[in-house]
């Protein structure tokens, strides 16, 4: 999207929440919290998606990853006993995930859609085959409240007053985005993603580099998968990440494979659900709750249908390297 | 849309290397396959053995149950019907170079439709049987449609839009049946029984939609291999410049390529209505779409072989039931053994262990989100 109209959408958001909070508090506050919280998988998982395709990998995998790590974070916290322990156990089973996309669309020159779509389906039957009932979780996840910084009104309760993966997921968007632009290794990847030929010719290993830019996004996904079953829902249940992976790749698109565009993305996104699931609670609107369950997703086939042809995918997407 | 991008030619379908061709290296179409399922079936018997059952055992519950008497062979051949067809939806969506991951949605459309149109109308069976049947693939076309047109004309990746109305679909179709198309005097959410005149007749003991899946696949075949259209559809898939410069409308050619893919998977969901169940009820055929991408891939795209892949699926799925009541396995081990089938059929896996690696061609469809 423009920038512009980026800007005016922006402003416009922000004024409108500062009235509703001026109107009623504790409902603004508590719309923004369930935006956030929302907002959260998908910011992770759209990072996974820049990450790849700025290396010229696409992802359509991440909801596999996501589901697989849900999986395998929630039982491994809840036989371990411990929520860190099962969290890395997330993370460690996203990057496996990684790993796996990596071989197949960097080593084997798989076609990358396909191999996305068999992750998706070997994480569904997988969880599926593998899900038992009866497991609980040691304890519930601890909130971080931020002194001083909490005690600011609206921004306070929304932003500084969360569990730790929404810190996370906040962090790992600036920290991308700073990554992406302003390093070494932000150069070498745009530029594998870009014009590998070239990379290759400056002397960087495009294979390389395309198959760990993979593996590691995994680990993200791993995060967003954890934050699911782990803080999110308490438990795991078949089909936990229902689409989200998908959802996320449209927010990349949005936020033109930007980290900051892509975070803005998300939080629209995940306001936009919190409106519409308060209107629904207060009876404002009385709307079947089918329809409810269709927003997001028509949301994203809408947004997509705005914002392409004004934003470009990185040049080369989807095609293999094949050394000249 | 990649007008001007010189985009993969390769669709792994192909013919191999004719240079290097050799007898065995031209058997790497059925080999490999074959080969495929088998070493799928080898590991999916490591998740048996975990569960503690024995592998030969299980697999002999689910094959023997599909193809041991009538009644299993029947519902094989009920079960492989929509397959074939959601197998043919995404094999004519492949061949344009476009991923329909929505036929499930377009299935869902299409059951409902034909649903609608079996039970609210009256008419004499000869007009009312193929009415719904086309309403139905009208239906199904109608959703892939949104998709189609969002790429042709918006440069919209078909991929994300197909999956996002899979859940659309869902949720609408689990609306209507449970509110403005509701049997009347019911709690359940399902539509009423269609009427006699709109429901498939059976052949003996032989499902007429199975005959009606079998003679679409040879049209489709037709279609691909001796007509203009599906000249059109083969030469965008394969190179969307070179037909963009032999004045093929690739737009259209896309946009039309969506909406058969569509009318075929609306087919499948209306042959299941008004062949098997009668009436619409949302969860009757979960997961049919996506076992839909597996066969195409394992039939490499083509019609014809469409019909054994989807029989082969067809069987596994309608011994699943079986081997959960005699072994106590989980019914998901086959769609486990599915997803690796699928891998081993598109990763060259087995393509290098059989056969040397020079002959072996990539299969590469994708040319990224269709933007720029």
């Amino acid at each position: 999207m423009r920038a512009r109209y980026a800007y005016t959408l922006t402003i416009a958001i922000l004024a409108g929440i500062v009235v509703a909070f001026a109107f009623d508090e504790n409902r603004t506050v508590s719309v923004l919290s369930f935006s956030l919280r929302y907002a959260v998988p998908l910011i992770l998982a759209a990072m996974v998606g820049i990450i790849c395709e700025r290396s010229g990998i696409i992802n359509i995998g991440i909801e596999g990853q996501m589901l697989m790590s849900a999986f395998a974070g929630f039982f491994g916290a809840a036989i371990t006993g411990n929520l860190i322990l099962g969290t890395m156990i997330g993370v460690g089973t996203g990057m496996i995930m990684g790993a796996f996309l990596a071989t197949g669309a960097v080593t084997w020159k798989m076609d990358q859609i396909i191999a996305g779509v068999i992750i998706n389906i070997i994480a569904t039957g997988l969880t599926s085959f593998f899900y038992s009932q009866g497991y609980v979780l040691p304890a519930i996840t601890p909130k971080l409240r931020i002194p001083v910084l909490a005690d600011i009104p609206l921004l306070g309760p929304v932003l500084f007053d969360n569990g730790l993966f929404t810190y996370a997921a906040l962090l790992t968007a600036v920290l991308l985005w700073v990554l992406l632009f302003k390093t070494i290794w932000g150069l070498r990847t745009r530029s594998v993603g870009e014009k590998p030929g070239s990379a290759d010719t400056s002397g960087i290993n495009v294979q390389r580099t395309r198959f760990w830019n993979v593996t590691l996004a995994g680990g993200l996904a791993g995060l967003a998968g954890a934050y699911l079953s782990i803080e999110a829902a308490s438990t795991f249940e078949r089909g936990l990440t229902a689409g989200r992976g998908f959802t996320a790749l449209a927010i990349m698109i949005f936020g033109a494979w930007n980290p900051i565009g892509a975070l803005g993305a998300a939080l629209f996104f995940g306001l936009a659900n919190g409106l519409a699931s308060q209107l629904q609670a207060d009876e404002v609107i009385d709307i079947p709750q089918q329809f409810i369950n269709m927003l997001p997703y028509i949301l994203t086939i809408v947004l997509l249908a705005i914002v392409s042809g004004r934003v470009k995918p990185p040049a080369a997407i989807g095609k293999p390297y094949e050394k000249e | 849309m990649s007008v001007t991008d010189p985009a993969q030619t390769d669709l792994g379908f192909t013919d191999p290397d004719p240079r290097r061709e050799t007898p065995w290296s031209r058997s790497q179409i059925f080999v490999t396959p074959i080969a495929s399922v088998f070493l799928a079936l080898l590991l999916g018997g490591i998740l048996i053995l975990i569960q503690g059952v024995n592998p030969l055992t299980a697999y002999w519950v689910l094959f023997s149950s599909a193809l041991g008497d009538v009644d299993g062979l029947v519902t094989v051949m009920q079960k492989s019907t929509p397959l074939i067809l959601t197998g043919l939806a995404f094999t004519v969506g492949l061949r344009t170079g476009l991923f329909n991951i929505g036929a499930q949605g377009q299935l869902l459309v299409g059951a409902i439709g034909a649903a609608w149109a079996g039970y609210n109308f009256q008419m004499p069976a000869v007009i009312h049987l193929p009415f719904a049947i086309v309403f139905g693939m009208l239906c199904g076309a109608a959703w892939a449609s949104i998709a189609g047109a969002l790429r042709a004309y918006r440069s919209v990746s078909e991929v994300i839009t197909t999956i996002m109305l899979n859940a659309v679909a869902i949720a609408l179709v689990d609306y209507l049946a449970s509110k403005p198309l509701q049997e009347e005097g019911q709690p359940l959410t399902r539509t009423p029984l269609v009427q006699a005149t709109a429901a498939l007749p059976e052949f003996g003991v032989i499902p007429s939609g199975f005959v009606v899946a079998l003679f679409v696949s040879l049209i489709i075949g037709w279609m691909l291999t001796r007509t203009t259209q599906g000249f059109r559809f083969n030469t965008v898939g394969l190179n969307p410049s070179a037909a963009n410069y032999a004045g093929i409308g690739v737009k259209k050619t896309i946009f039309l390529a969506m909406a058969v893919s569509g009318a075929l998977a609306g087919m499948g969901g209306a042959v299941e209505t008004l062949g098997i169940t009668g009436r619409f009820e949302p969860s009757f055929n979960a997961g049919l779409g996506f076992d839909g991408i597996t066969i195409a891939l394992l039939a490499r795209a083509n019609p014809i072989a469409t019909i054994p892949a989807a029989i082969l699926v067809g069987t596994m799925r309608a011994g699943a039931a079986s081997l959960q009541f005699q072994t106590g396995i989980e019914p998901e081990v086959v769609d486990v053994i599915l997803a690796l089938t699928l891998l081993f059929v598109s990763a060259p896996i087995v393509g290098r262990l059989l056969f040397r690696k020079r002959a072996m061609k990539q299969a590469s469809f994708s040319s990224g989100w269709g933007g720029a």
